[in-house]
């Protein structure tokens, strides 16, 4: 349990600081100014750090995963995909894991029956639940374009007219609001009821769910029930992106909380398990080809090494070699 | 029945008691909490000291696992951090493998060895989170702030007896990388740590041993070059006993074209010594000008299980011995582990090797053009394509004693991406071939539970424990097809599976893949054939039998 209640009174905290800070103390300009653009520069700093120290970092041997037919004789099909053998095969490798979460998909689930016997299910709900979740968020992201542009990006008019396609509130109700609150249920439920799960799971899993439930929360209340007005909000935004350190105007204190815990998400990524937005494109089991015996892989630090050679096991061996007939080189 | 393997009975009744993968209640407990407990069984026992100062591998010493004191040397911490310090710098798999794992849980029942002990730290997760733990807590000034947040450890003697354990309760079978989301590979993290632990003194005789007599010999079994050639000799014997056929390996001899590398485990052991009799009739029914190495006599590489540095000195021997013969290209026998080392390291290790050519079929004139770089070609690539090209003539018949099933070999199939060529050549020698379900057969099938050096007689119940999975697939198909025969095309499977059939199926027996095509293969000026290769009779084949041939 205090893996889980830790990490929620921090968000709780965290939530409460700008609350505080804003409502009481009067400290817009810190919050609606300085912090955020701290944390961007921080996290563009720190992911950009994360990206290049991976890149900085060998890859002595090629460890391809092959999960399909390697190239081999001409009148074998090949499994491009899973086992490329071109960069492009890799790169569609790569894309289908970034887009459609392809190794999840194959996902099963093993039960042991009394027999005792194996079985295998299926189990795709991680797939689903884990997709539903990165692509809401995605699609979220994008449409809060027009908050950073003062015409609105034509794809964020169009992600936002698909997201409200259900016009059942005032304003439009988003898809995505509910279908990432329901994602992150669900991420959240089964963490607490999978006996695996459960022991798996550290505090640094739970939080990142919270902080997000957070931030979807302060986003939801501030669009349906307390109904921020988004003009000065959409103001402050345009005035952030033109660099400027004008104060912000009058903006309800619900728009500080949400601001507040992007931006400790945005310092949370690059030093967290969040950094695997960017590790998935670098992953050297998916990345490489398996054409590790058509075309030699070079090792960067590769030294000159001794070995036991030929020479000194006949040296060794020579008289039992002489008597087997065994060819040999000195007499 | 060994006496480190647990009665059938009491496992089995451990199984039924707990019917869940998860073995235990672990609702109050975290698993860094849980004792690591060593019994009788469930590892293998420490290198001899003299073994390691062959090999020149630290802290030679006498110590016993279950002891309290393991004779660790002074300092020991600092080797260990500063050795996974060195090996992240130099490896990006590892350090992007242990930044990036979300803790999704995909990996979870995935491994053989969490299917059969329901041991949490079996989890591939958490197996790398052994690490993780420590390595996180490498970062002083987060862990200060962050204290118990981030789940980080000190690298304690309790936490370095549970990376003995594990680490060594993994097979590097990639079972969990064909599934994790990231692509994290566990092997990479296990060939790490075994890597880390061998400079404190920590390893396992089963491997060392090995690892030294292929040094010194040429092959893991330590046999010298007379022993070994005598022994071939033998199985030609046999060979002309069974079939009226001579066939006449050449050992050590220069100008060949083809040098022959197989594991030793071919040459001694039973039953792969079937399947070394499978080759050597293939070679002769189509004249192969082929020789094979008493020096280069290892196609494994138990050097793999110990450092990068010795599993490329001892890979070394076959492009130094084919430089020397003067063949253009080598060919190899079946085994797992040797095909990861020959596929996925070996040109890197030791190549390039411009004194050979690229290889082609001296038979068929096929280029493999998928080994251009390497030279060396796999014998299921190679059969499949005499098959192919109508070169070879079999019986099928000749195997209709036998009902298959084929097993895949985790490294053939999870670090080679070779799934058709075996089975094609399977289909052609055999008439009764039964795939095994599909979740446990190729990238997704299971470990034999001993690959990766821990095939030791004393880890016995841990061997059958992940073997299950393995097991209860051929148990599948023994009820529903009745198969009776496991097909393979690795060395360590060939030792490993007959125990674990004895164990969990009994009747089921291991055959090399070669060996059935060496039953099946009609060779000029035989005799009449009535039984197969292990003496075994074949049927509609006994002498009153209406014989077709």
């Amino acid at each position: 349990m205090k893996k889980i209640l830790i990490p929620l009174a921090m968000v709780v905290v965290l939530a409460l600081v700008p609350f505080i800070g804003v409502q009481y103390l009067g400290m817009s300009y810190l919050f609606g100014v300085i912090i955020p653009y701290a944390a961007v520069a921080l996290f563009v700093a720190g992911f950009f750090y994360r990206m290049v120290d991976w890149l900085g970092r060998p890859v002595p041997y090629n460890i391809t995963s092959t999960c399909g037919q390697e190239q081999s004789l001409e009148w074998i099909k090949q499994d491009s995909i899973e086992s490329p053998s071109k960069p492009w095969h890799a790169a569609v490798r790569v894309l289908m894991e970034v887009f459609l979460f392809r190794s999840l998909f194959r996902n099963n689930k093993a039960e042991l029956r009394k027999g005792p016997d194996l079985v295998y299910g299926s189990a795709k709900w991680l797939w689903l639940g884990g997709l539903v979740f990165h692509w809401s968020l995605l699609v979220i992201v994008l449409r809060h374009a027009r908050f950073f542009f003062v015409m609105t990006p034509g794809f964020a008019d169009s992600l936002e007219q698909m997201d409200s396609f259900f016009d059942i509130t005032l304003p439009a109700f988003y898809l995505t609001d509910a279908l990432v609150l329901s994602a992150i249920t669900f991420l959240f439920v089964r963490r607490v009821t999978d006996a695996k799960m459960r022991i798996i799971s550290l505090p640094t899993d739970y939080f990142p769910l919270f902080l997000l439930g957070g931030i979807v929360g302060a986003g939801v209340l501030m669009r349906y029930i307390a109904k921020v007005d988004v003009m000065p909000v959409k103001d402050q935004m345009l005035r952030l992106m033109s660099f400027s350190f004008e104060p912000p105007g009058e903006i309800g204190t619900l728009f500080y909380v949400h601001l507040f815990l992007v931006c400790v998400l945005l310092l949370y990524f690059p030093f967290s398990k969040l950094v695997h937005m960017g590790a998935i494109f670098l992953s050297p089991t998916r990345t490489m080809l398996n054409n590790s015996r058509e075309k030699m892989h070079v090792n960067p630090w590769r030294k000159p090494m001794r070995i036991r050679t030929y020479g000194e096991y006949e040296d060794d061996y020579r008289e039992k070699m002489k008597k087997a007939k065994l060819p040999i080189e000195k007499e | 029945m060994s006496k480190y393997l647990q009665k059938q009975a009491d496992l089995q009744k451990e199984f039924d008691e707990k019917p869940s993968s998860l073995k235990g209640d672990y609702a109050q407990k975290e698993w860094w909490e849980m004792p690591v407990e060593f019994r009788e069984g469930n590892f293998c026992f420490p290198a001899k000291p003299e073994v390691i100062e062959e090999l020149g591998f630290p802290n030679p010493r006498k110590w016993s696992v279950t002891e309290e004191d393991w004779q660790l040397p002074e300092g020991w911490q600092k080797t260990l951090m500063e050795g996974m310090r060195e090996r992240i710098k130099k490896y990006r798999s590892l350090k992007l493998y242990l930044d990036s794992c979300v803790r999704c849980g995909a990996c979870a029942d995935k491994c053989h060895f969490f299917l059969g002990t329901g041991d949490p730290k079996n989890m591939p997760v958490l197996r790398a989170e052994l690490v993780r733990s420590v390595y996180r807590g490498d970062f002083p000034v987060v862990e200060k702030i962050l204290k118990g947040f981030a789940g980080s450890r000190r690298l304690t003697k309790e936490v370095l007896r549970e990376w003995y354990m594990y680490f060594y309760q993994c097979t590097e079978c990639r079972r969990c990388s064909v599934f994790c989301p990231m692509g994290i590979d566990t092997a990479e993290i296990t060939i790490m740590v075994r890597e880390i632990l061998q400079l404190v003194g920590l390893n396992n005789n089963w491997i060392l041993a090995p690892v030294a007599n292929c040094n010194r010999t040429g092959n893991h079994l330590g046999i010298e070059p007379h022993t070994f050639v005598q022994n071939i000799e033998s199985l030609v014997d046999d060979i002309e006993e069974l079939t009226g056929v001579t066939v006449n390996p050449t050992f050590n001899r220069k100008g060949a074209e083809i040098l022959f590398i197989t594991p030793s485990g071919d040459v001694f052991g039973d039953p792969g010594v079937y399947t070394m009799m499978g080759y050597m009739l293939l070679f002769e029914h189509i004249g192969l000008d082929y020789t094979i190495s008493t020096y280069a006599s290892e196609g494994g590489n138990f050097g793999f299980f110990t450092s990068n540095d010795m599993m490329r000195k001892l890979n070394a021997k076959m492009y130094h011995e084919a430089e020397r013969l003067g063949v253009k290209w080598i060919l190899g026998g079946e085994c797992g582990h040797m095909w990861r080392v020959v596929h996925q390291y070996m040109s890197t290790m030791n190549g390039p090797a411009n004194f050979l050519e690229e290889p082609v079929s001296p038979i068929t004139g096929t280029k493999f053009s998928n080994a251009k770089a390497t030279k060396m070609v796999h014998i299921a690539e190679f059969t499949a394509d005499l098959i192919h090209n109508n070169k070879l003539k079999l019986d099928p018949k000749r195997n209709d004693h036998l009902r298959t099933t084929f097993h895949d070999s985790c490294n053939v199939a999870r670090g080679m991406g070779m799934f058709e060529e075996p089975r094609y050549v399977l289909r052609k020698v055999c008439n009764s071939f039964h795939e095994m379900p599909e979740n446990t057969i190729r990238e997704q099938t299971f470990c034999c539970g001993s690959g990766s050096g821990i095939n030791a007689e004393e880890n016995m119940t841990m061997r059958m424990k992940g073997g299950f999975p393995r097991a209860n697939a051929v148990r599948h198909v023994r009820e529903k097809h009745q198969v009776d025969s496991l097909v393979t095309i690795c060395a360590i499977d060939r030792a490993s599976l007959p125990p674990l059939m004895r164990y969990w199926n009994p009747g089921v027996s291991v055959y090399g893949l070669h060996e059935l095509v060496g039953n099946a293969l009609v060779m000029d000026g035989e005799k009449k054939r009535t039984e197969d290769l292990r003496e075994d009779p074949m049927t509609g084949f006994d002498d009153k039998g209406d014989d077709v041939d």
